[in-house]
């Protein structure tokens, strides 16, 4: 097989599309290339879709813990505890098990134990609890001025919100958030290790990867390429949260702008 | 009662001693790492110091999982490639065939004819190693900015009276720079703690792989335990044991750093002070 048939029949594998059996022997660095970088596909998309969605219920939970109401404040303190507290491992499988017990108890529960929706679901909450962590820091760092000019100027309530507090609450949080960004990126690996089941094999980069590097008895090839895949990502990433930022500082002098800095802090 | 003190179960527990153990040795070890790899960085001598910053900069710009699956079998086939070339220095054919790993026999690690428990041990201590080398690269950057946090008047102070670089180094940096490096320490313990159900993956079985086996019902109608599928609420133990142990140590680290900065002139030791007056 040349390597563009190798790439027409497992480009899309991960999704179920192409060539139904794995190569089981003679693996090329092509057939490796070509499936951990199908795999890619479902780390984009837990990724992707846990961010969009947790940066709203991070919004939401950073203002609750703010608010001075206790009603309003400690079940959003307590959430953020719960999620932050535990590893995302342990999550993955309560989450995995508490759904697979909920399924026989309602069909509506079936999707939830396919990887595609639960993990989604844990990954959503989780980075939701870390980003409105950081949401609920750079609340609390707004300069008083800046609110002070916004009661000057009449505004309240909602309108204070959406036009002061919140645009410069994202300013202040944005370099943490890119790091929370590329962690989850890095944590989707956790799913097909975790109880949710890679139907017909279809999973994900980290997935492909252990497949060849245990038929092979080689991790020194796969794991490499995972690793060049994941710089590439973080790479994408920091070039588009990096757009963002200059966006949110746009009417900043050039020199006050601050750089995002990659600190990462590992597992989570 | 008798089902919770099945054999099985005591193993349970006992996994829960793994994985104190598992951070008990694996904190020190991360830190002899950390520490080397934050001197071979600002070192003067230059392969030497791209190593350190190569080091730090590679394990933390990759998924750690991946590593922790990599570590795991690429430490053990060096240990056994190392043991070959030293044992069997006559044996001619290639080490990689194929697919297969050959090595000869009195290389294997641990020997084929060694007890359970040797297995289990060298598991664990291949883990406590991969544990140290990917979280001694965090810790390597914390003392590294610690160490460069210092008031660069101290160092100098320290050259005016004459001390030798290493002089200076021992007795008047390292002294100092725990106070800066304690927050950044800390936050590495609380994802160490986190990390550890990872053990799961390098196959040591521990409270994950028990949690599993426990809450499983087999099959529904040949079963050893008395119960549907529990593993729901032996992974929610599970959450609640994290939790516990992560406020337990959120608590500790508070008091730590609040003897730490009695007394300073930072802000927080300024706080400490206003606050009893």
């Amino acid at each position: 097989m040349t390597c563009w048939e190798t790439v027409q029949a497992y480009g899309l594998r991960s999704l179920g599309i192409g060539e139904r059996l794995l190569p089981r022997s003679d693996f090329t660095l092509c057939d490796q290339f070509t499936l951990i970088g199908s795999g890619m596909i479902w780390n984009v998309y837990f990724g992707f879709f846990a961010l969009v969605s947790g940066f709203l219920l991070a919004t939401a939970l950073a203002v609750a813990k703010a608010n001075p109401n206790p009603w309003l404040r400690k079940p959003a303190e307590w959430f953020i505890f719960l999620f932050r507290g535990s590893p995302l491992f342990i999550q993955f499988f309560f989450g995995y098990f508490l759904f697979l017990s909920l399924k026989s108890v309602h069909p509506f529960f079936d999707a939830f134990t396919s990887a595609w929706l639960g993990a989604l679901v844990v990954l959503f909450f989780n980075t939701s609890a870390y980003s409105a962590e950081i949401f609920y820091g750079a609340l609390q760092s707004i300069p008083k001025g800046d609110t002070e000019a916004a009661d000057a100027y009449g505004l309240s309530g909602w309108h204070r919100f959406k036009r002061v507090i919140w645009p410069t609450m994202l300013r202040l949080a944005w370099p943490a958030y890119t790091n929370e960004a590329i962690f989850l990126f890095h944590a989707t690996t956790l799913v097909f290790f975790t109880g949710f089941p890679a139907l017909q094999q279809r999973g994900d980069a980290l997935y492909y990867a252990s497949y060849f590097a245990d038929k092979t008895f080689n991790p020194f090839i796969p794991y490499p390429i995972l690793a060049m895949y994941f710089v590439m990502l973080t790479l994408v990433i920091i070039g588009v949260f990096g757009l963002i930022n200059r966006r949110l500082n746009k009417h900043l002098p050039q020199t006050q702008i601050r750089k995002i800095r990659l600190r990462p802090n590992l597992i989570r | 009662m008798c089902y919770l003190t099945t054999g099985k179960h005591l193993a349970f527990y006992g996994a829960f001693g793994t994985v104190l153990l598992l951070l008990a040795v694996t904190a020190p070890a991360a830190m002899i790492f950390g520490f080397g790899g934050a001197m071979a960085a600002r070192s003067r001598v230059l392969p030497l110091s791209w190593l350190g910053r190569g080091y730090i900069a590679i394990v933390r710009g990759v998924p750690d999982i991946a590593f922790f699956l990599f570590f795991v079998i690429a430490l053990d086939q060096g240990i056994e490639y190392l043991r070959h070339k030293i044992k069997c220095p006559d044996w001619d054919e290639p080490i990689r065939q194929g697919s297969d790993f050959i090595v000869c026999q009195a290389a294997k690690m641990p020997l084929g004819n060694s007890p359970q428990w040797i297995h289990e041990a060298y598991g664990f201590s291949l883990a406590v190693l991969t544990f140290a080398i990917v979280f001694g690269a965090f810790a390597a950057n914390v003392l590294y900015g610690a160490m460069r946090a210092v008031p660069r008047a101290q160092l100098e102070t320290a050259e005016a009276y004459g001390m030798s670089p290493r002089q200076t180094f021992w007795r008047v940096l390292v002294p100092q720079m725990w106070v800066y490096a304690l927050p950044g320490l800390g936050n590495l313990w609380m994802v160490l703690i986190k990390a550890t159900p990872l053990l799961f993956l390098l196959g040591v079985e521990d409270i994950v792989y028990w949690a599993r086996d426990l809450g499983g019902a087999k099959t529904p109608r040949f079963t050893d335990y008395p119960h549907p599928d529990w593993r729901m609420w032996y992974f929610l133990a599970l959450l609640v044991f994290y939790l516990c142990f992560t406020r337990l140590s959120e608590i500790a680290l508070d008091r730590i750093m609040r003897r730490l900065t009695h007394g300073q002139a930072t802000a927080g030791g300024e706080a400490q002070r206003k606050a009893l007056t």
